[in-house]
């Protein structure tokens, strides 16, 4: 905290104004803009493309979750889509079985797949870089497996269909879904820019870049590398239970190894240690397989390589993560002298291959 | 006056626009004097991506009906969407295709869990899933389901089929079944007791399952040898079928052993069993098999290959699943130009329902497609077929199994 305030002390004595307002609040202004667009588009849109897009929300905070782990904590897992898929059957079981309303299922979703994370983390411990890698495709191939096994709460192979959502406000079922999990989204980038801008996140990129410095310094590696699991499966277990609404139907056919490895891509593409990355992610994961369908159908998946390839050559830190750099480099040159933008383009380069 | 003057004209215009509907026909969405717009969805990419081919199949079927004219003047816009066997992809695929492309029916989406994800949605939109993909026991439900309907026979029909056989051809027997522990393997043992009815108790001497995670299914074949069975069902998937062969064979136990339809593959489970191990197994079929010889002179089987040679060229002659395509293509075409220029969504539901003794050339002679308000199972007959060592043998007579 120290450090901090450190720097910022200078930025107080001369703060620049555009157009009479300062950049902290020309950064609100435009954040509540692009907030109030979200919440409008839904309504200028057809129905088939509001769920398109509910789905992209849905995957983004499926991949912020990813982000804080992998790209923030340095710890890969290709197991995502397991917790997606306890995040899924939580809410399913819960609607299905003891009839709690599908709203009230988003909760008890996160908490589930928090603790699954962190039990999953203390072992993962012991693992690193791509040894880590290997047991979490373990977990993401076992699921389906898993759910299969436990017929009597999963409904096995069948799945469970669940009720539709009622939506509140006299709102088509569509656009209420939307703005639902547009509120979720919003609020998990709040906690997640809260945690990962602060002392934590610092904890977090430090265990990262250099385990043992981080050890030497203080930190509880084990502890922060536990809470990092635990935290990034309960926002994907959160968009699990969310796309099990969403969907109204769950079965072990849903959640493949295929579902992790879309994550951890859209992840990549998206800027894997960003918090605007994982939105961009989200429409990754949602519309490149279906371009690429467009494009050939005798060849999607390599059309799909393709763009990844291309996406990862031209923009090595993925699209927040090269492009942040390249904005803030921007904003410095038209400034006035002496004023503070906000993220540095140091900042943006920590993720370094 | 004026309201005299207006009820006259909107009097007249309704007749106007009533003969004018006459002559166009009563369209439901996608249809036009010149197009019918069908949806499906099949898993071109991923682990079930085998599967693709009955789209392929299905695709040139209608590419050759176009050629010939289409149905009734209209052309076949069939528009097949890969969903990966995943069900929140086919949820996508099918709402794409309803609301985006304005089909007026799915045909043929297949898989049992990518039905059940679309089923609701289909039904309370009331737009016909007609002739879903799928083997499982649960589409033939128009009470709760009036707008989704299966085709092939189900997986608890065929077990009928063989409780009959066993029923009027094995009266002593003292029946083992094999089951894999999911609704696959219970449709069977279900259908199976049903139709033995107040026997069932006596005659199932002993059942084992296995889950498709076990290694193997040889300690269930000794202990269903050790229940003094003389009669052998097997309802497992190629793998442990394949071990149940070879298992009961080297134990020196010699039941009259029934194999589902879904593991009769001579390529993937006769041959890696040993063939010798296999003979005089018995199975059931409704469609003619393309490497069975003695359908090759047939002028039904030179249609068919003339078919794919020209349409399907890239499909594999050997490949079941072309024949498949082929005949459920058929049972659409039959059901829309029984519809006529009325090409809405309900008189589509009630076409299909109307289907009397449907006889397509690439069924097994003497199986027939027959629908009814209440019966949306198109197919209920079956024919026993007996493993020579070398081919299946179709033999006796074809037995219903509703």
């Amino acid at each position: 905290m120290e450090k901090r305030i450190a720097i910022a002390a200078p930025d107080r004595i001369a703060v620049a104004r555009y157009g009479g307002l300062t950049v902290d609040a020309w950064r609100w202004i435009g954040t509540l803009a692009l907030i109030a667009v979200a919440a409008a588009l839904p309504f200028t849109l057809s129905k088939y493309h509001v769920f398109e897009l509910t789905m992209v929300m849905i995957y983004a905070i499926a991949v912020l979750g990813l982000n804080i782990l992998t790209g923030y904590n340095g710890q890969i897992s290709l197991g995502h889509g397991g917790f997606f898929a306890a995040g899924a059957y939580t809410a399913a079981i819960l609607m299905h079985r003891y009839g709690v309303p599908y709203w009230a299922t988003i909760p008890p979703a996160g908490l589930i797949c928090f603790v699954l994370g962190v039990l999953f983390g203390l072992p993962a411990l012991r693992f690193e870089g791509p040894y880590l890698a290997l047991v979490t495709v373990a977990m993401a191939l076992a699921t389906p497996q898993l759910l299969k096994y436990f017929d009597t709460w999963t409904g096995g192979q069948q799945g469970i269909n669940l009720a539709k959502p009622v939506p509140a406000f006299g709102l088509d079922r569509d656009h209420w879904l939307y703005l639902l999990i547009l509120v979720v989204l919003l609020v998990a980038i709040r906690v997640a820019a809260n945690i990962l801008h602060g002392r934590t996140g610092r904890a977090l990129v430090a265990i990262r870049d250099h385990p043992i410095a981080a050890a030497a310094m203080g930190i509880d590696t084990a502890r922060y590398k536990t809470l990092a699991f635990g935290t990034s499966t309960m926002f994907t277990g959160i968009a699990g239970a969310l796309s099990a609404i969403v969907i109204g139907y769950v079965s072990p056919e849903s959640y493949s190894l295929f579902l992790s490895i879309s994550f951890l891509v859209g992840s990549a593409v998206g800027g894997i240690a960003t918090i605007g990355g994982a939105i961009v992610g989200g429409f990754f994961i949602q519309f490149v397989p279906n371009l690429a369908n467009d494009i050939s159908d005798a060849a999607p998946w390599a059309i799909y390589g393709l763009a990844m390839l291309l996406f990862m050559y031209l923009m090595p830190h993925g699209v927040v993560g090269s492009l942040g750099p390249w904005f803030a480099r921007l904003a410095q040159q038209i400034r006035p002298p002496g004023a503070a933008v906000g993220k540095s383009a140091d900042e943006y380069k920590r993720w370094e291959a | 006056m004026r309201p005299v003057v207006m009820a006259g004209l909107s009097a007249s215009s309704l007749v106007l626009a009533g003969t004018l509907a006459l002559a166009a026909g009563q369209y439901g969405p996608g249809v036009s004097d010149t197009e019918i717009k069908i949806g499906n969805t099949m898993p071109y990419s991923g682990p079930a991506s085998g599967y693709g081919a009955i789209g392929k199949a299905q695709a040139s079927y209608f590419a050759m009906i176009n050629d010939q004219g289409g149905i009734n003047g209209r052309k076949i816009n069939f528009i097949s969407r890969d969903d990966g066997y995943s069900p929140p992809k086919t949820v996508e695929q099918v709402r794409k295709l309803v609301e985006e492309d304005q089909v007026l029916l799915l045909f043929q989406t297949l898989g049992t869990p990518p039905n059940l994800a679309i089923r609701d949605y289909l039904n309370d939109n009331k737009i016909p899933q007609l002739f879903v993909a799928t083997g499982s026991d649960q589409w033939n439900n128009p009470k709760h389901y009036p707008w989704t309907m299966g085709w092939q026979p189900s997986y608890g029909t065929e077990s009928r089929v063989y409780a009959r056989y066993i029923l009027k051809n094995l009266p002593d027997a003292r029946i083992a079944v094999l089951y894999q522990n999911d609704d696959f393997g219970k449709d069977y043992l279900n259908g199976l007791r049903a139709e033995l009815g107040d026997k069932a108790g006596k005659m199932i001497v002993a059942t084992q399952s296995y889950e498709t995670t076990d290694p193997t299914v040889d300690s269930q074949i000794v202990a269903l040898q050790s229940s003094s069975a003389n009669v052998l069902v097997t309802a497992a998937i190629p793998k442990f079928t394949t071990q149940a062969i070879r298992k009961a064979y080297d134990i020196g136990w010699r039941p009259t052993h029934f194999l589902n339809s879904v593991s009769t593959s001579v390529a993937s489970v006769m041959k890696p069993a040993g063939v010798e191990k296999g003979v005089g197994i018995i199975s059931a079929a409704f469609d003619k098999d393309p490497t069975d010889p003695q359908w090759q002179d047939t002028p039904e089987y030179g249609e068919w290959l003339a078919w794919m040679k020209k349409y399907n060229p890239s499909g594999n002659v050997r490949d079941a699943f072309n024949i498949y395509g082929y005949i459920t293509a058929q049972t659409l075409v039959a059901v829309l130009t029984a519809c006529g220029d009325d090409l809405t969504r309900d008189n589509v539901m009630k076409q299909a329902a109307g289907l009397h003794d449907l006889r397509l050339p690439m069924l097994l002679p003497g199986i027939t497609i027959s629908t009814g308000a209440d019966d949306y199972a198109p197919i209920k007959q079956m024919q026993l077929q007996k493993f020579d060592g070398n081919t299946w043998k179709l033999f006796g007579e074809v037995i219903s199994g509703n």
